[in-house]
């Protein structure tokens, strides 16, 4: 009695699919074509950049001129202008920028290489990473700008204690990703190498160090804007020189326009010093993978 | 001495110890291996084929027996004999070339040496045109072939082959039997060749050990009496056919779960 149910029901479900097909298909089914975008020109693309910033612009002086927006907080382009003439003719705009680029360079440097060679080293023994790894993640999860004060204390107001902070920041990305490097090593290659016969500095010369420079180089990016940021938090701190101290010390003779001032070379240095690093990455990316 | 064979195992045994106990990866396994054979290992998943190889090639320490190659001890002793696994290991950032002379470069031969040494061996052995392309050019065969060459150029008397053409397709892996043929021809190496493909096994051997699992070990050798050079028509020969129907046997003889991996 079910039986038959279940089957009668079963062949009245298959006809209705069959009749409904048709209907249901011209019905639901909408005509979709692919979507395409279409890809402007690159003059296009610039010409609107170009057009959007100087809109801003304009909109600021406007708007700080007809007293829409306070003047004196937010400054306008045309008093921003004049301090960056002044701050390049008259001031010690190049001993800044000079003291920001030397301590990120030389902490991106020390980092990166302290960090890598730390990173490679937890390949010789098993025991030592495993002892060692707490501490370089307590170090990493450590907000290490809290500890900026105590380095001043310990480093003094000058370059040094910059380059410190900096280093700090880069040294465990660069540990980190480069032991990560190490633990991605296939077995198999190092028990090929084994096989052949080779010593321990062998596998580490001939496979670890060429395996992993392309995590060392990954993190060349990362680690140049996180050194900036050690370096300027570090002048924030106590500096007599360097794009943060001058940021920090027009804020607090509400010379907002010299502000502003310092933020943009600021920036301008960031963004040359990114753009090199990112060129620098991709010769050693060439010349490690071909 | 000679007599006695190139590579000899004198009960060799392995076990691992696990959370329910000692396990036996290799019940005592003793084989000799005259100088210039061609002998191949089959035997189902988990016999302990790769834990033997481990153990010639030095990477593992067994828990009893020796290893000895020509007449002297090499129990846990590395870089004595040519390993190649299955993957082909090339390393992604060297060309060819320099992929090939790795063995001799860790012996410490001179690069210029190791490289004058390994060109005209790419070129007979069809490599030639590849020598300075990285290995991620080249295809599934043509990257066996360099790793092969690889095992060679490191210059051991015995090589062992851990089913090197087990990725390749069908049609590749007739061409890599004859090419192996070829360098074991030219050269007289000692091979041992471990696959899951009676067929093959057969083919290239002058002797097939089948294995069997828990614990791993030997249960038979058999001889492959056919004269070489070998045509591809003797797989349908009867007496070919009696070995592999031996051969089969034994494989599923008392472990019917291996048959699928064993045919």
């Amino acid at each position: 009695m079910t039986i038959q149910d279940t089957s009668r029901i079963g062949s009245v479900a298959r006809d209705a699919a069959r009749n409904d097909r048709p209907a249901l298909s011209a019905r639901a089914r909408k005509i979709r074509r692919l979507p395409v975008q279409k890809d402007w020109p690159l003059w296009a693309i610039i010409t609107t950049q170009l057009s959007i910033l100087s809109g801003v612009i304009a909109l600021w002086q406007v708007a700080a001129d007809r007293g829409w927006i306070d003047g004196f907080f937010w400054s306008k382009p045309s008093a921003i202008y004049a301090t960056l003439i002044t701050f390049f003719t008259d001031g010690d705009a190049f001993i800044d920028i000079g003291f920001t680029f030397r301590s990120t360079i030389i902490g991106f440097l020390i980092g990166t290489a302290a960090g890598s060679m730390l990173g490679l080293s937890f390949w010789w023994s098993r025991n030592y990473a495993a002892i060692a790894q707490p501490f370089v993640i307590c170090f990493e999860s450590l907000p290490k700008l809290a500890l900026a004060p105590l380095v001043i204390l310990v480093f003094g107001m000058g370059l040094a204690s910059k380059v410190a902070i900096a280093t700090a920041l880069t040294l465990v990305v660069s540990t980190l990703t480069t032991y990560a490097g190490v633990k991605a090593v296939d077995p198999d290659q190092e028990r090929l190498f084994y096989s052949l016969g080779a010593s321990r500095l062998q596998v580490f010369r001939k496979l670890i160090v060429p395996f992993c420079l392309p995590w060392i180089i990954s993190v060349l990016r990362v680690n140049i804007g996180l050194a900036l940021t050690g370096a300027i938090v570090g002048e924030f701190i106590a500096s007599q020189h360097g794009l943060g101290r001058q940021i920090l010390y027009a804020g607090q003779t509400y010379d907002i326009a010299l502000v502003w001032v310092a933020v943009f070379v600021l920036s301008t240095l960031a963004v040359v010093m990114y753009v090199t690093v990112s060129w620098i990455e991709s010769l050693l990316r060439k010349g490690v993978k071909q | 001495m000679a007599a006695l064979g190139k590579l000899r195992l004198d009960d060799v045994r392995m076990s691992f110890k696990t959370p329910s106990g000692a396990f036996a990866a290799l019940a005592p396994v003793t084989l000799a291996i005259p100088q210039g054979r061609f002998v191949s290992l089959i035997g189902p998943s988990g016999c302990g084929k790769s834990t033997l190889f481990n153990i010639i090639a030095g990477l593992l320490e067994p828990t009893g027996g020796r290893v000895m190659i020509d007449g002297a001890d090499a129990t846990g002793t590395i870089g004595r004999v040519g390993y190649m696994l299955q993957k082909d290991l090339l390393l992604p950032w060297r060309t060819v070339l320099d992929n090939v002379i790795l063995g001799m470069e860790i012996q410490g031969v001179p690069l210029r040496a190791a490289r004058d040494r390994a060109l005209p061996l790419l070129r007979r052995y069809g490599l030639g045109g590849f020598e300075h392309l990285y290995p991620s050019a080249l295809s599934g065969g043509m990257r066996q072939r360099a790793a092969l060459l690889r095992t060679l150029m490191f210059d051991t008397d015995v090589i062992l082959l851990d089913e090197p053409f087990g990725a390749l397709d069908a049609q590749t892996k007739l061409q890599m039997q004859e090419w192996l043929l070829q360098l074991w021809s030219d050269f007289g190496k000692t091979v041992i060749f471990v696959t899951h493909d009676v067929e093959e096994a057969i083919y290239l051997s002058d002797e097939v050990n089948v294995m069997a699992t828990r614990p791993g070990r030997i249960v038979e050798t058999i001889p492959v009496p056919i004269a070489r050079p070998r045509p591809r028509s003797v797989t349908l020969t009867p007496d070919f056919i009696a070995i592999k129907e031996r051969c089969l046997e034994l494989l599923t003889a008392g472990h019917g779960t291996a048959v699928g991996e064993a045919a």
